[in-house]
């Protein structure tokens, strides 16, 4: 430490709160070698809220296993405010694909269970718990057992056991891919309000476009074959985050396009003159 | 509350009855019971057509009446309880050790690796062979009696605890990772409760299993107060109403173990709703 003006300088010239510098990573499947991650740039800031989109199987869930810690063996590095990630930690929680609650434990337990290492009091926990559950409105599910939950709401206490650590980064791996329609809305509204309010830095990976349009900052596209990034999206506020603007339809069908899905068809113009008849 | 129960039904909703209907007379209570009666009768029959020389098959009266004369003069119930506790002392040692080496195999790789496979040798050589070793090492007494049932109850409490531990799915052990639990963390609330549904198999097996090991052990080794004590002189006397007595009170207590663990089972793992 040379002080505080080095480390300022440091911190603004060189190192991102999360830095995936040039990534790659293979698994050896039946004796054949996949690429899983080929190369993968990206570096994401304080606050900031980045999307991945991509096809199945072009390595989204594997980066975010990367960037939690839970593998280590691989080319490049991954650092938080320039260290390496060598293990996980509680800065960084997940909510994985699937829920993966502990079915013996009741919902209150499982979202208990982050704060084991927290460090906190008994009440203060127990206090936390509460505050999560409501906010994934879960209240009067506190007792119950996850095998007594639609898929959706074990995965809005998924939600509640990530957000409880109160942590800098979440990592969300298509979270409300499980989810009906309405409550995905109200949930994508919900997650934008907590991640700005806790300033928290979140990645998140969905197959929704307009998911990833409406909550990110940018939007990383992937292609598979192997993982790579194909490109980086800025979503301006020019888009302004309103569903039928018709920046944001036009950001929703570039995004579509590079995924090889062929445009909607609808005219932004179009569909805004549809809407308002 | 209320919002549980009412999760619960909708799930019985789900799974409404396809199939006919079950029968009022031969309902859940009874049909388990059908067949010991059905044996008993047959007894009956044989002892009375003359089929069979009463000598070698008293009818089910006559040990009936051997059971009341026994109990009202108090010595197959002294008998009786000197086997419970004897079982219950050799249970309680045995599956502890049971589960404790079976936690630890469970959550060491490097354990696993040297005590796995004697222990799956171990599990090959037939219990009653341990009897002429553990008669020269403790003695045919209590203390050989003892060492003997905890070792029945041992092997089936040891190896379900480490199968369900090292069972335990990648997914949850990456969980507790993520979570950043220490080993203590990982085994209080995740690999323990993870496993311990196998663990209530293996303690499940280890009654039963200690139970047989507890008249066998009274058989074999030196005769001492307990139901194997009265079976020894059963034969001896060749009284054979004492003897079916003793069997029938074994199966009974037996069927007693099973039902107590069942429940215990079903209510402990509660979570287990589908
Ligand atoms: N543990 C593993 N062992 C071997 N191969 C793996 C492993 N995990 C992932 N892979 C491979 O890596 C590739 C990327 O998998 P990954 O799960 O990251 O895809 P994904 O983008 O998350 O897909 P999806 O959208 O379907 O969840 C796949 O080809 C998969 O076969
Ligand atoms: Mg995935």
């Amino acid at each position: 430490m040379t002080g505080p003006v080095a480390i300022s300088e440091q911190g603004r010239g060189q190192s991102h709160a999360l830095e995936i510098a040039d990534v790659s990573k293979r698994f050896s499947v039946a004796g054949r070698r996949v690429q899983a991650l080929s190369h993968i740039r990206l570096a994401v800031d304080d606050g900031e809220f980045v999307s991945i989109v991509g096809a199945s199987g072009c390595g989204k869930s594997t980066l975010l296993r990367l960037v939690l810690g839970l593998d280590t063996d691989y080319d490049g590095d991954i650092r938080v405010d320039g260290h390496r990630v060598e293990r996980p930690g509680l800065d960084r929680s997940i909510v994985f694909q699937e829920h993966r609650l502990l079915p013996w434990l009741n919902v209150e337990a499982n979202v208990a269970a982050a704060l084991r290492q927290s460090g906190l009091g008994a009440a203060e926990r127990g206090e936390l718990v509460r505050d999560h559950l409501h906010l994934v409105g879960l209240d009067q599910f506190a007792k119950a057992y996850p095998a007594q939950l639609s898929g959706g709401m074990a995965q809005r206490v998924a939600i509640a056991r990530a957000l409880v650590t109160k942590p800098r980064f979440l990592l969300l791996d298509e979270p409300l891919g499980a989810l009906d329609a309405l409550t995905r809305l109200r949930l994508q509204d919900e997650l934008q309000r907590i991640v700005r309010h806790e300033g928290t830095t979140a990645v998140l990976v969905t197959h929704d476009v307009d998911e990833a349009v409406y909550l990110g900052d940018r939007i990383v596209i992937m292609h598979p074959h192997p993982g790579r990034i194909a490109t980086i999206l800025p979503v301006t506020d020019a888009v302004s985050r309103d569903r039928s603007d018709p920046n944001f339809i036009r950001l929703r069908d570039e995004v579509l396009s590079w995924l090889g899905v062929s445009r909607t068809g609808i005219d932004a113009d179009a569909e805004l003159a549809r809407r308002s008849a | 509350m209320s919002l549980i129960t009412i999760a619960g039904r909708e799930r019985l909703s789900h799974t409404a009855p396809i199939g006919p209907p079950p029968s009022p007379f031969l309902g859940r209570h009874l049909r388990p019971l059908a067949v010991p009666i059905a044996l008993l009768a047959i007894w009956e029959l044989l002892a009375h057509a003359g089929v069979a020389d009463p000598r070698f098959l008293p009818p089910l009266e006559e040990v009936v009446a051997r059971g009341v004369a026994e109990f009202s003069r108090g010595g197959l119930a002294f008998n009786l309880l000197a086997s419970l506790e004897r079982d219950l002392i050799g249970f309680v040692c045995g599956s502890v050790a049971g589960i404790a080496l079976g936690l630890a195999i469970g959550f060491s790789r490097l354990l696993e690796r040297l005590l796995g496979p004697v222990l799956l040798v171990h599990r090959q050589i037939a219990l009653f062979a341990w009897v002429p070793l553990i008669s020269m090492w403790f003695g045919g007494g209590e203390a050989g009696k003892v060492v003997f049932i905890a070792l029945a109850a041992f092997q089936p409490a040891l190896i379900n605890t480490w199968q369900g531990v090292s069972g335990i799915p990648r997914s949850y052990r990456e969980l507790a990772e993520v979570l950043t639990f220490g080993w203590f963390d990982f085994a209080r609330i995740i690999a323990i409760p993870g496993a311990l549904p196998q663990i209530f198999t293996g303690l499940h097996s280890a009654l039963i299993y200690a139970w047989t090991a507890t008249v066998g052990a009274e058989l074999l080794l030196n005769i001492a107060p307990g139901i194997g004590g009265r079976m020894n002189e059963g034969q001896h006397l060749f009284h054979m109403d004492l003897l079916l007595l003793c069997i029938l009170l074994l199966g009974g207590v037996g069927v007693v173990f099973n039902v107590i663990a069942g429940s215990l089972e079903h209510r402990l793992l509660r979570w287990r709703i589908p």
